[in-house]
């Protein structure tokens, strides 16, 4: 109940921030709702399916290219469209991938997700008569629900009606992701994780479940790249690269990926951080890269998983830690 | 005729880089059963320090012809980084895989501002020292001696491994560990100073190969990252934690980037992660490997 008094402040304070933050800090609550959608859909993979993809910034590239292209070939600038056409290219990319990438699990799954991560990033860097290779291609200022909104500037229609555009969708899509990951279909996902051989014996379609999870965390990459995309105006095949890949991972163990919301967590925490110590100093880089050590080595739960261990600590009833609806032993 | 052997011998130069790091990286799969994504920081770790290194070697007298030695000395000093890296490492090591690969991608990214911290962001170079042996023909195209000299010395490494792990007995130590850690422990032997050797001799190979290389190019902070993606290539290609298979693995990546860099340079990276997607799609455990999924 706490829990769910806090989300609804949480989302209430979010509603009101454009009226009382400056635009820059606006600028900023964008990608970190990009990045939540993008990475409660990782999540479905890496937290409820216990599949570590090392690729899965091609989805998110996918989606910004798909923006970038429904401009540049069909002429149309409209944030639906654009989203449209982007679910369209993560179905099409994503379908056959997962196809052949359910089969795989642990260190395999990760090589092979790297592998095509790394393939449709050759592909947007090489051939740029068709993307643009390393300068990207131009994601333009969309229409949201056929208006042209001209009133607005550039940073009052980022920070205006794009923000709560933002907002609004990423609340609809985190509630469509509870849902699921408390469906029989997630309860499936997290037994494959657990023991799929035992699922398999009690009639789990493993290998189905794990694809679905594939799809539908690609969809969500895609969602949160066209975001990034209209955001920054540019569709950058650095997207795609595997580093990228590597901090959506960094941003849902940050945040704790055994909880529903670590991912969204993290992701705040992380572009915040992230957005001071690049003003502090050219070497973030370091310090995320520690901080990313220190949480793996002594808080494998990350933020949220440190907090309620804290919690229930307090409660004095750490036996309770077994009777956590999702285990915290994972086979990830 | 000319342009293949121009192919061959060009590919089997970066062959032989692709194959140290390769096989710094199957080593440590093949024994701690990690995926070290540092391996590629490490190397333009190597890189850096061998042009630091072998620059004060020869302020300090060296004649210029003995460099390759430096670097090879630079190399190995600046290897034992891997020391530091198992400790840490060390941490983890009951943790599911997955925590052991973000935790390598965590010191990619404190490496890489390591080494922007002490040599900065802008390329570094060691000029022409390469030229110094001139060149050679070999079946009527010229060469770089320098570079048929690193095609030999990955060529005495590789056999050098093959005998170390094959016929000597901490070979034989390393082996029963990567076959069963307990089994092992409770045969006496110390598995965590067969883990500190491994890692630190496959960190050692990844740097010397990136100190060897740098003559020929220029060392770049991205450089590191770039090269993961080869040398990741090489050991899906050859078979997860074996030795042959990052030799033939290496072979093919090299031959086969250097041949579409001679061509069609836009599938460079393509071509190889075309073959390596079939491989992993049609034979998982590689060429040579053991491990099933």
């Amino acid at each position: 109940m706490m829990s769910r008094i806090l989300l609804v402040v949480c989302l209430a304070a979010l509603a009101a921030a454009p009226l009382v933050l400056p635009a820059y800090f606006l600028t900023v609550l964008i990608p970190f709702f990009a990045y939540s959608i993008i990475l409660l859909g990782f999540n479905l993979l890496f937290g409820y399916g216990g599949q570590l993809s090392f690729g899965h910034a091609m989805f998110v590239a996918a989606g910004a290219y798909a923006a970038a292209a429904s401009y540049s070939i069909l002429g149309i600038a409209s944030f639906e469209i654009m989203l449209a056409v982007a679910i369209v290219a993560a179905l099409c990319l994503s379908i056959p991938l997962a196809l052949v990438a359910s089969r795989f699990t642990g260190i395999f799954f990760g090589v092979l997700t790297l592998s095509f991560g790394m393939l449709l990033h050759s592909i947007l860097f090489k051939f740029y008569h068709l993307t643009g290779g390393e300068s990207g291609m131009r994601v333009p200022r969309p229409t949201l629900l056929g208006m042209e909104l001209d009133m607005y500037n550039k940073t009052g229609f980022l920070t205006g009606p794009f923000y709560y555009y933002c907002l609004i969708l990423l609340v609809v899509l985190g509630y469509i992701m509870w849902r699921l990951v408390r469906s029989p279909y997630g309860l499936h996902l997290t037994a494959s994780r657990d023991n799929p051989v035992k699922a398999l014996y009690l009639g789990v379609r493993v290998r189905w479940v794990r694809t679905v999870a594939f799809i539908v965390s690609a969809v969500y990459g895609a969602i949160g790249g066209v975001m990034l995309g209209v955001l920054t105006g540019l569709a950058d095949p650095e997207l795609s690269y595997w580093t990228h890949s590597g901090h959506l991972v960094f941003m849902t163990i940050l945040g704790g990926y055994q909880q529903f919301l670590g991912p969204a967590v993290g992701s705040l925490v992380m572009i915040l951080v992230q957005d001071q110590l690049m003003a502090e100093t050219q070497y973030w880089r370091f310090f995320v890269g520690l901080a990313l050590a220190l949480i793996v080595i002594a808080l494998p739960g990350g933020i949220l998983g440190g907090l309620r261990r804290l919690k229930l600590k307090k409660e004095g009833k750490a036996h309770a830690d077994a009777r956590q609806r999702r285990p915290a032993r994972s086979t990830a | 005729m000319n342009f293949l052997t121009n192919v061959i011998l060009a590919g089997l130069f970066q062959a032989a880089v692709l194959f140290l790091v390769a096989a710094g990286l199957q080593l440590i799969f093949g024994v701690q059963r990690i995926i070290n994504l540092a391996c590629g920081s490490v190397y333009a770790l190597g890189a850096y320090f061998g042009i630091t290194f072998t620059t004060w070697a020869m302020s300090q007298g060296l004649p210029p012809y003995l460099f390759p030695l430096a670097l090879l000395a630079g190399g190995l000093i600046i290897g034992l980084v891997g020391i530091p890296m198992e400790r840490v490492l060390r941490l983890i090591y009951r943790r599911p895989e997955s925590f052991q690969l973000v935790l390598t991608f965590a010191l990619v990214l404190m490496i890489q501002d390591i080494i922007r911290f002490f040599w900065g962001a802008d390329p570094k170079q060691l000029g022409s020292l390469a030229m110094i042996y001139g060149s050679v023909k070999l079946f009527g195209v010229t060469m770089p001696v320098y570079n048929v000299m690193v095609i030999v010395l990955a060529i005495i490494v590789a056999a050098g491994m093959a005998y170390f792990l094959g016929r000597t007995a901490t070979g034989k130590i390393l082996r029963a560990t990567a076959e069963n850690h307990e089994t092992s422990a409770a045969m006496g032997i110390n598995v965590s100073k067969v883990f500190l050797l491994v890692f630190t001799l496959g960190t050692a190979l990844g740097t010397v190969g990136g100190a060897l290389v740098i003559p020929t190019g220029v060392a770049s902070l991205e450089m590191g990252v770039e090269l993961i993606v080869k040398a990741f290539a090489v050991v899906v290609i050859g078979g997860l934690g074996s030795m042959k298979g990052a030799a033939v693995g290496a072979v093919i990546v090299g031959l086969l980037s250097t041949l579409a860099v001679f061509t069609y340079p836009e599938v460079d990276t393509l071509a190889i992660y075309v073959i390596v997607i079939g491989m992993l799609i049609w034979k998982p455990s590689g060429l040579y490997g053991r491990i099933a999924t």
